[in-house]
C-alpha cells in the first residue's frame, strides 16, 4: 500500500436513493475497499453541506481521490469536480458511481439487489479514480469574427446583435437577397403589421453595417478548424453584374425580353426576367443573371442588358469567386424549406387549378405580389366566394411527418382573416387541434371565430373535383369527417389553401456534417440540450438559430438569432476559452501510421502527416468521444480519462465480490 | 562435461514448421551450436525424455518449446522441460497462442474423432476404431496421451518466460531472441521478443484513408503493387498484428495473416483485427454493413486464426460446440484456473 486515501460518499438524495439502497451498509462496506480512508453517507451530497463535507475531508484526512456514489455524472460531475478544485485536489482525481439511475431507480423493488449493485459500482469506481491523472484543461484562443450561415430574420438578427456590439460579421446567404421567407410574407401573425415594413430596415441596416461583410449568392464550401479558429472557405456564384458599377438602377431588367416563371421568391405565380433582383427591396440592390434562361448564354447573341445598362456594369465572363476568412464562431441559420403538397396526391395540389400552398396564397394576398394583393382564383381574374383552409397538411401525420409544424395553426387564422377582409367569401378552416400557444395567439384565434370562419375539426381525406350534386358542380371539393358532430362533410368551395408543414432543409444533413452538427429524427439540427442549452450544439463554437433547429414563428426565431448572438458575444468576451482536457493523443513513436483512424473521427481532428507517416489528434477540435481510442489496432491512441488501464480497472472493480468481507476485485494483482 | 549452456527445443502441438525455421538459420545455426550445448531436440537429434529427466532442475539454460498444448504428453512435456529449464520460451504462434491448432477451439474432442475416424470421406474405418487412451492387448494395456477438448497455449500450462512469434517465427526474430539470450540483454521476463508495432509500420504499401466497399479474396482481383491492400479490399491482420516480421506477405501481395500475433496491452488479437477492419467499412445502413461484410468469408477463422486460445474468448463454449450440456461445466473451470498465466 502507498500513500494514496480515497474518500468515498454515499448520497441518499432523499429517499430516491436511501429509500431502496442501504446507504448506511453501502458506506460501512466501502470503507473496507483497499486504498479508502473514508467512507461516509449523506442526505445530499450536491447540497452546500454535502460539497463542504468532501473539502473537509481533503484538508483534513489529505484524501487523494474522491468518489461520490450519487446520481448520473451529467447531473453533478461538474459540481463535485467544483466542490475538489476548491479543495486543492485536482477535479479529474474524482469519479462518480451512479447509484441511482443505475441501482436504486431500475431495482425498486429488490433492496439486496441493488445494494449489491452501488457496491459494485462504488467498487468500480474506487477501482478506476485510484488509476486517475490529473489534467489540465485546455485554452485557445477566440477569433473575434463569425461567421453565419443564411440571411433569413434569424441570420439578420444575430448579425445585427453582433454587428451592433463592435465585431466582425460574415453573413453568407446562398440566393441573390437575403430576407429569406419573411421577405416572402404579406402580414404577421397576430399583430397583421406588414411584413416587409418591419423587416426591410433591418435588412437595410445589415446591408450597410460596417461591421457585416455580406455574402449573397454564396454557399460556404469548407470548414476546418475549432472553437475559435475556423477558417472557412466560401464560393461566391458569379453574378455577371459588377457590384461596385452597378446602381440596381433597374434598366436591364426592364430591356430584358425573357420572362422566367419565379419558383422561389413569387412561389411559381409570377414572372422574372433572366436578369433579375427577387424583389424591390433586395438587398444588396444589385440583379443576377440566370444564365439557364438568359438569351445570351444560350444562343451567343441579345447581350440587351449590356447594351442598355448606363453603367457598364454587366460582366458576362465574370466567373466564381473563392473567398477565404478565420472566424471564431459559427451560427447557423439555414431555415426550413416548405412540405411539398405533392407528396398527398389525395389534396389534388398541382392537379387542381384551385389548391393553393400557404406560400403561394402569401404572395397572391401580398400588396408587392403577382396580383398586387387581390386575391383571385388562377384566371387572375374571380374572387372567391368560399376558401378552405385545410391545417395540418404534412405533419402530425405518420405518413409524412409526426412532428407539429408550430406556424400553421397561426398562419391558417391569418389567412382566414385576409381573404375575409379582401373577399368577404366564407372560409372554412379545416383543423385536427387549434393550438395558438403564444402571447395573443389566442385571442387572435378568438377574433377569427368572431368574424364567422367556420371550423370544422377533422383530418381531410381528399379534395376532389368530381361533384355529387349540381350545387357541387365546378366546385373544389373538400371531404372530411367532422369529428365533432360525427359524419362525413363535403364542402364545395372555389379555393383551397394547404397550411403545408415546414421541413428541414434538403441539404440539412450535408450542412450538419460540414459543421459537426447533428441532425435528429425529423432532420433538424440538434441542439446541446433541447432545454437548458437550446441555441448551442455538441460542437462548441458553432450555434443554430431559427427554424432550422425546427418548426418555429418570427418571434422565437428572432429569439434564437439573439440567444445565439448573444452566446457567441460571450464567448468573444472571454478572448480565450478553456476546453475539457478529455482528448484523445497519439503515440507518434508508435503509430504504424495504418490510417483506420482518419476517416472515423467525427470530427476532423485527426490529421495524418505524410512525411512522418503517423497520424495525429489536433486536441483543441478533438470531443474525445473515443472512437479512434477503440479503432486503433496498434493500441496506440489513448483516451485521457478514459485510458486503457482506467477503464479496465472499473471493470476490474464492478466484478468484485460485494459479499465479500474484506473486498478486493479479482483481476487486480494483473492489473497492477 | 561442457560448459557451453545447454539449450533444448521442443516440439508438442505443431506442424514442425517452427523447426524448419529454426534450420532456416543456415550457418547461423553453427553459432547457436557453438554456444550453446544442445541436449535435446527430437527432430534432428536423438535423445530421449529420459535423458531430460536425468537432468538436474534448471540445467536447461534455455528451452524454445514450440506447438500448442493439446493432449497429456504435450502437458507432461511443457511440465518436465519447465521444471528442467531456467528459461522457457514460447516459440512460435502455437505455443504463443495456440496457433492453426487451436482453432479447435470452435469445436470439440467428439466432433474432431467424429469427423477424423467415421465422417471424412477419404475415411475406411469398418471396424470403428475411436482412439482411447488404454487399450487391453494379450501383452499388456498400451496407453496413449488423452486428446483434450481445448487447445490451450503454453502459458496457460506452465509459466513461460518469454514470447517469440510467428508461424513461423522469421529468421530475423529467431536472431534477435538468440542473440538476445548469448549477449543476456533479455527485456523483463513475460515479454514478446519483437517490435511494438504493427505491421503496417514495416510495410512499405502507400496507406490511404480506408473506405472498404465489399472485401475481395486473392484470386478475385490483381492487386495494386504500391497501395496498400486493405485500402483495396483485401483482408490484411497488419493493422493489428505486431511488427518484426519485415511484413513479407504484404509486400508480395498476401494480406497479412496475423501470425505475429497481438501487441503488448492487446488483451484480444482478434477482436482488435474485427474492430479495425469494422472501422474500415464504409456503410451508411444496417444493410450494407452485412452485405459488405458477407464478403468476408470465415470470420473466426480469419480473425482468430493463430490466437483463438490466447484471446478472451479461449472457446467456443463445448455444449453449443458439442450440442449437449454434458461436459460444459468442468471445461469452464479449466479455463478460468488457466487464465492466470496470460503474458
Amino acid at each position: 500500500m502507498d500513500d494514496r486515501r480515497v474518500g468515498v460518499y454515499v448520497c441518499h438524495c432523499g429517499h430516491n436513493i436511501a429509500g431502496t439502497v442501504d446507504v448506511e451498509q453501502v458506506a460501512e462496506w466501502a470503507q473496507r475497499l483497499p486504498y479508502v480512508a473514508v467512507a461516509r453517507h449523506f442526505q445530499f451530497m450536491c447540497a452546500s453541506t454535502g460539497q463542504e463535507l468532501i473539502e473537509e475531508d481533503v484538508r483534513e484526512l489529505g484524501l487523494t481521490h474522491v468518489v461520490v456514489a450519487s446520481c448520473s455524472p451529467l447531473m453533478h460531475e461538474k459540481t463535485f469536480r467544483n466542490a475538489c478544485q476548491r479543495a486543492g485536489l485536482n477535479p479529474f482525481l474524482f469519479a462518480m458511481a451512479n447509484i441511482r439511475e443505475h441501482a436504486s431507480w431500475v431495482h425498486p423493488n429488490d433492496r439486496d439487489g441493488a445494494t449489491a449493485k452501488a457496491k459494485a459500482l462504488i467498487s468500480a469506481a474506487v477501482s478506476r479514480v485510484l488509476r486517475q491523472n490529473e489534467l489540465e484543461p485546455i485554452r485557445v484562443n477566440i477569433h473575434p469574427a463569425t461567421l453565419i450561415v443564411g440571411g433569413g430574420i434569424a441570420g439578420i438578427q444575430a448579425a445585427l446583435e453582433i454587428a451592433d456590439a463592435g465585431h466582425h460579421v460574415y453573413l453568407v446567404e446562398r440566393e441573390p437577397s437575403i430576407g429569406g421567407h419573411m421577405a416572402m410574407f404579406d402580414k404577421t401573425f397576430p399583430t397583421l403589421d406588414c411584413a416587409a415594413c418591419i423587416l426591410t430596415p433591418k435588412m437595410f441596416d445589415v446591408g450597410t453595417h460596417p461591421n457585416v461583410t455580406l455574402l449573397t449568392y454564396s454557399e460556404v464550401e469548407n470548414v476546418e478548424g475549432f472553437v475559435g479558429n475556423f477558417q472557412i472557405r466560401v464560393r461566391q456564384k458569379a453574378r455577371r453584374v459588377i457590384e461596385d458599377l452597378c446602381t440596381g438602377c433597374g434598366t436591364c431588367w426592364e430591356k430584358c425580353p425573357i420572362k422566367v416563371i419565379d419558383e422561389v421568391f413569387e412561389a411559381g405565380l409570377g414572372y422574372r426576367k433572366a436578369i433579375y433582383r427577387p424583389f424591390p427591396q433586395s438587398v444588396p440592390k444589385y440583379p443576377v443573371i440566370d444564365v439557364e434562361n438568359c438569351t445570351y448564354f444560350r444562343t451567343g447573341k441579345c447581350r440587351m442588358c449590356e447594351k442598355s445598362c448606363p453603367a457598364g456594369a454587366i460582366d458576362f465572363d465574370m466567373e466564381d469567386r473563392i473567398i477565404e476568412f478565420e472566424v471564431g464562431n459559427i451560427i447557423l441559420a439555414t431555415g426550413y424549406k416548405l412540405f411539398d403538397c405533392r407528396r398527398i396526391p389525395q389534396y389534388g395540389y398541382g392537379r387542381l387549378p384551385n389548391v393553393y400552398t400557404s406560400l403561394e396564397f402569401e404572395r397572391l394576398t401580398n400588396a408587392a405580389g403577382p396580383t398586387g394583393g387581390k386575391v383571385t382564383l388562377r384566371d387572375g381574374e374571380t374572387e372567391p366566394k368560399s376558401v378552405a383552409i385545410i391545417h395540418c397538411v404534412g405533419s402530425r401525420d405518420r405518413n409524412y411527418n409526426r412532428y407539429c409544424s408550430a406556424i400553421c395553426c397561426m398562419s391558417s387564422l391569418k389567412f382566414a382573416h385576409l381573404v375575409k377582409e379582401k373577399t368577404g367569401a366564407e372560409v372554412y378552416n379545416f383543423y385536427i387541434d387549434m393550438r395558438p400557444i403564444a402571447k395573443e395567439y389566442e385571442e387572435f384565434y378568438h377574433r377569427i371565430l368572431e368574424e364567422g370562419t367556420h371550423f370544422i375539426r377533422g383530418r381531410v381525406a381528399e379534395i376532389t373535383d368530381a361533384a355529387h350534386t349540381a350545387e357541387e358542380e365546378g366546385k373544389t371539393i373538400v371531404v372530411a369527417e367532422d369529428t365533432l358532430l360525427g359524419r362525413q362533410r363535403r364542402i364545395p368551395v372555389d379555393m383551397v389553401i394547404l397550411a403545408a408543414g415546414l421541413e428541414p432543409q434538403a441539404d440539412a444533413a450535408e450542412i450538419g456534417r460540414m459543421f459537426g452538427v447533428g441532425c435528429g429524427t425529423a432532420g433538424f439540427f440538434t441542439e446541446r440540450h433541447p432545454k437548458l442549452d437550446p441555441v448551442a450544439t455538441m460542437t462548441e463554437g458553432v450555434y443554430i438559430a431559427g427554424a432550422c433547429q425546427g418548426p418555429k414563428d418570427i418571434p422565437d426565431t428572432v429569439a434564437q438569432g439573439a440567444a445565439a448572438a448573444a452566446r457567441v458575444l460571450g464567448v468573444i468576451s472571454q478572448r480565450e476559452v478553456t476546453l475539457e482536457p478529455i482528448r484523445a493523443s497519439i503515440d507518434e513513436s508508435r503509430c504504424s501510421g495504418c490510417r483506420i483512424c482518419n476517416a472515423l473521427c467525427p470530427y476532423n481532428a485527426i490529421e495524418y502527416l505524410e512525411a512522418e507517416g503517423v497520424s495525429r489528434v489536433n486536441a483543441a477540435m478533438c470531443k474525445g468521444c473515443g472512437t479512434c481510442v477503440a479503432a486503433c489496432p496498434s493500441h496506440v491512441i489513448t483516451g485521457a480519462h478514459f485510458t486503457f488501464e482506467q477503464v479496465m480497472a472499473e471493470i476490474d472493480g464492478i466484478m468484485v465480490d460485494v459479499y465479500s468481507e474484506s473486498p478486493t476485485a479479482p483481476l487486480a494483482e494483473i492489473m497492477a | 562435461m561442457s560448459s557451453k549452456p545447454k539449450l533444448a527445443l521442443y516440439w508438442a502441438s505443431s506442424c514442425g514448421g517452427c523447426e524448419i525455421a529454426v534450420l532456416g538459420l543456415h550457418e547461423k545455426i553453427l553459432d547457436v551450436a557453438a554456444h550453446f550445448d544442445i541436449v535435446f531436440w527430437p527432430c534432428v537429434m536423438d535423445a530421449k525424455v529420459a535423458d531430460v529427466e536425468a537432468l538436474d532442475n534448471g540445467e536447461i539454460d534455455v528451452c524454445l518449446f514450440n506447438g500448442a498444448i493439446r493432449n497429456d504428453d504435450n502437458a507432461h512435456m511443457a511440465h518436465l522441460l519447465r521444471q528442467k529449464s531456467k528459461v522457457l520460451v514460447a516459440f512460435g504462434s502455437c505455443a504463443f497462442g495456440g496457433g492453426i491448432p487451436g482453432l479447435a477451439n470452435l469445436t470439440s474432442r467428439d466432433q474432431i474423432f467424429d469427423w477424423v475416424y467415421y465422417q471424412s470421406p477419404s475415411t475406411d474405418n469398418p471396424q470403428s476404431v475411436w482412439p482411447k487412451p488404454h487399450v487391453k492387448v494379450d501383452e499388456g494395456t498400451l496407453t496413449l496421451p488423452t486428446f483434450w477438448n481445448t487447445v490451450k497455449t503454453l502459458a496457460q500450462v506452465v509459466p513461460v518466460d518469454y514470447f517469440v512469434p510467428g508461424c513461423p517465427p522469421e529468421v530475423s526474430t529467431i536472431e534477435a531472441a538468440v542473440n538476445a539470450i548469448v549477449s543476456g540483454t533479455l527485456p523483463p521476463p513475460g515479454s514478446v521478443i519483437g517490435p511494438d508495432t504493427t505491421v503496417c509500420d514495416e510495410c512499405p504499401r502507400e496507406k490511404n484513408m480506408k473506405k472498404i466497399k465489399r472485401f475481395y479474396r486473392p484470386q478475385e482481383v490483381i492487386p495494386d503493387p504500391n497501395a496498400c491492400l486493405l485500402d483495396q479490399g483485401l483482408f490484411c491482420a497488419g493493422i493489428a498484428t505486431r511488427a518484426g516480421c519485415g511484413a513479407r506477405c504484404p509486400q508480395v501481395g498476401m494480406g497479412c495473416r496475423g501470425c505475429y500475433g497481438p501487441i503488448d496491452r492487446d488483451l484480444d488479437h482478434g477482436a482488435k483485427i474485427l474492430t479495425a477492419i469494422a472501422s474500415a467499412v464504409d456503410a451508411n445502413t444496417p444493410e450494407e454493413v452485412e452485405a459488405i461484410l458477407d464478403t468476408l468469408p470465415d470470420p473466426a477463422g480469419t480473425f482468430y486464426r493463430y490466437h483463438l486460445p490466447h484471446s478472451l474468448l479461449r472457446r467456443k463454449e463445448l455444449s453449443a460446440a458439442n450440442g449437449s450440456n454434458g461436459q460444459a461445466k468442468p471445461e469452464r473451470a479449466e479455463m478460468v484456473a488457466a487464465s492466470g498465466g496470460r503474458p
